[in-house]
């Protein structure tokens, strides 16, 4: 299953980056990308857990750039 | 962000004003001016790098900041720290402002979202959002109104302004059964319209969609740098702990104070923001001004693979040539023009191979077939048939040899039709596809680029594709193939480049998705409006023009060019900046530099590429 998700707010490059690996190490992550220009997070995962990955990504988000909103596109 | 700037301007003001008031009297009242400054610029930096320390995040940015200027101002060295953060601060500014201008450009660029469709339902219009469109249903597109789903004219004629989808400047003519796409703009007429596509499947929404996941598919600079910048800033903080220790703990009559000066350095060049930030912002700014040109690139990584193109096949029909059949020359022999067009045109007139038909087209005339009689085609060769009585032959040249008849038998690149009257040879005509406008150049174009080799695989026959091979200068020409043979030959000539340079096939992409996928960057020509080239092509050309396929590459070269140059000067710089501190040649100031001035040295530098000469 594939998720898209606007980060409002994401205002630094080296952050994106930052979560885009620690996503990409959630359990059931297939693939994650960070866009930091487009602000565009796309998950690809396993079905089942995807509940659970986004809201560990939600933490990761905020715990990398607090003022970051994660949304749904 | 105005706040901030008002801030920031305060603080500087009474820096300015501390370091005055210090020069003539050195004590408290400079000492509290200090602090007041430093909180004003700084303050929010310290609160966010507490927040972070709190969550856990350690080697955030704003902490090594707060740390690099507190160790300033424990030192004493007041001026030089608040002017760091206050450095600091305006390169964050403008970092902001440039990834905002960015940002905007293309959404500016992309705003070909249309907001809502004229649906008719019995002779009344109602406005609805495109989305709850349905296939069939009749919408209406009044003048300066964008055509919200891709459709078919029923009523009406208009010229349509395509430039936002295409770059083309020059406005296309539409009329009743043409197709028109979303996206594109009503310039004067009234159109009414039958829907032939959802919205999610229309072009507009097909083309937001992939220039928004554009650059998911990163390059490997932007892979290198982020990985870089993982491995960069805890290497120099721990470097820098061991700089502020080591030597005034284990060498004697070394001061604490001038070691922590250039171990502040350290932290103050170990932000690795000005590095990340300027390699997806090229590439950004890179795809934005492709797009621009009418070149979509699906991501980042296909500058990569463009820019180190060696080999380039093409398709011939519709990519090379327009893949429409036309008469090119009417040679008469002891007779006109018109009276050849017209014999060949009556005979030909019950047939209707394409072949036929661009005959029948060029003659343009009604054809009374009451004045024909006894037709007989013969197949694989021609037609032979009475016009007013008297015997007309029309056909290849197999045709003549088996009816005895001299023919002008002179190479020609396309199908020629030769005719004669009563067993008497009166010329023949030409027909073929036309090789598209810029063709010719942008081979040459391509060829100049460092370009290997150049190759056509058509599935037409051998003398036409060797001609056109010849004639527009291709090393190699690989005809009569059936589309799988076309895979084959790819796949052989993926072999026969070198480990780092890249193939790329251009098709129209209607029957050649396969290839497209197969090759290391496949191109779509004329791309709008076929679901399975933008599906299958990694850059798309909205244009059917060749000549964009030379641009796309030269653009590609300048982006990879661009992002380089930002790699190897900003680590550089940092490197030299590293070396310095810690030998104590240079101070802060330098450091700072290091840090806010290549910053925006590079941003400035990844704005070029959003501008490209012709």
């Amino acid at each position: 299953m594939k998720k898209k998700f606007i980060l409002e707010g994401l205002g630094c490059a080296n952050c994106a980056a930052k979560m885009e690996v620690a996503i990409n190490k959630i359990k059931g992550v297939e693939k994650a990308t960070v866009n930091f220009m487009t602000q565009r997070l796309i998950i690809e995962g396993v079905d089942e857990l995807m509940a659970e990955i986004i809201e560990e990504a939600e933490k990761i988000v905020k715990k990398i750039e607090p003022d970051t909103k994660m949304k749904k596109a | 962000m105005k706040k901030s700037l008002v801030r920031i301007i305060s603080g500087a003001v009474l820096l300015v004003v501390a370091v005055i008031i210090n020069m003539i009297y050195q004590g408290w009242p400079s000492l509290v001016l200090y602090l007041i400054s430093y909180t004003l610029v700084g303050g929010d930096i310290i609160l966010k790098a507490i927040r972070n320390i709190i969550r856990g995040k350690v080697f955030d940015e704003n902490f090594l900041m707060a740390i690099a200027t507190i160790g300033a101002i424990i030192i004493s060295e007041y001026t030089e720290g608040i002017a760091v953060m206050l450095l600091y601060q305006i390169g964050e500014l403008f970092q902001g402002y440039a990834v905002d201008k960015s940002r905007r450009s293309i959404a500016d660029l992309m705003d070909i979202r249309p907001d809502y469709a004229n649906v008719k339902k019995q002779d009344e219009l109602i406005k609805v959002d495109p989305d709850e469109v349905k296939i069939g249903d009749i919408i209406v597109i009044k003048a300066g109104e964008r055509i919200p789903l891709d459709a078919r004219v029923i009523e009406g004629r208009s010229l349509l302004d395509t430039s936002a989808l295409t770059g083309e400047s020059l406005p296309r003519e539409v009329e009743v059964g043409d197709e028109i796409l979303s996206g594109c703009i009503n310039i004067n007429g009234l159109l009414t319209a039958e829907v032939i596509k959802e919205y999610e499947e229309s072009t507009v929404s097909k083309i937001l969609d992939l220039v928004e996941n554009a650059s998911s598919r990163k390059s490997k600079s932007e892979q290198f740098i982020t990985r870089f910048a993982r491995y960069y800033t805890p290497v120099v903080v721990i470097l820098a702990l061991m700089l502020g220790l080591i030597p005034p703990l284990f060498i004697k009559g070394e001061a604490f104070r001038e070691w922590s000066y250039r171990a502040l350095s350290f932290l103050v060049v170990s932000c690795p923001c000005a590095l990340v930030i300027s390699i997806p912002l090229t590439f950004f700014s890179g795809i934005g001004g492709a797009s621009k040109k009418g070149i979509l690139i699906k991501g980042s990584n296909y500058f990569e693979a463009l820019a180190n193109t060696e080999i380039i096949a093409f398709d011939k029909t519709g990519t090379l040539t327009k893949g429409v059949f036309d008469v090119q020359e009417i040679v008469p022999e002891g007779i006109s023009k018109d009276e050849l067009l017209e014999l060949a045109a009556y005979a030909e007139s019950f047939s209707n191979h394409p072949i036929s038909e661009s005959i029948k087209k060029a003659y343009g005339k009604e054809i009374n077939q009451a004045e024909i009689s006894n037709v007989e085609e013969i197949a694989g060769h021609g037609i032979e048939v009475e016009i007013r009585g008297k015997k007309v032959i029309a056909g290849n040249a197999r045709l003549m040899k088996l009816k005895n008849i001299a023919y002008h038998d002179k190479e020609l690149v396309g199908t020629v039709v030769h005719v004669a009257l009563e067993g008497k040879y009166v010329g023949y005509i030409l027909i073929a596809d036309e090789i598209k406008k810029d063709t010719k150049e942008a081979i040459k174009e391509i060829r100049a680029l460092d370009i290997k080799k150049t190759v056509m695989l058509t599935g037409d026959n051998e003398a036409v594709g060797k001609k056109v091979g010849k004639y527009l200068g291709l090393n190699q020409v690989f005809t009569e193939l059936l589309p799988g043979d076309k895979l084959n030959k790819l796949e052989e000539l993926l072999t026969e480049k070198s480990h780092k340079g890249r193939l790329a096939y251009v098709g129209d992409g209607i029957n050649d998705a396969p290839v497209l996928a197969r090759a290391d960057v496949g191109i779509a020509m004329g791309g709008l409006g076929s679901d399975a080239a933008i599906e299958a092509a990694d850059v798309i050309i909205m244009t059917d023009e060749p000549s964009k396929i030379p641009l796309a590459i030269r653009i590609s070269k300048k982006i990879i060019g661009i992002a380089n140059q930002n790699i190897i000067f900003a680590i550089s710089v940092k490197i030299l900046i590293l070396i310095l501190s810690a030998l104590g040649i240079t101070n802060l100031w330098v450091a700072i530099f290091g840090d806010v001035g290549v910053t925006i040295l590079a941003i400035l530098n990844s704005f070029r590429t959003m501008r490209f000469g012709k």
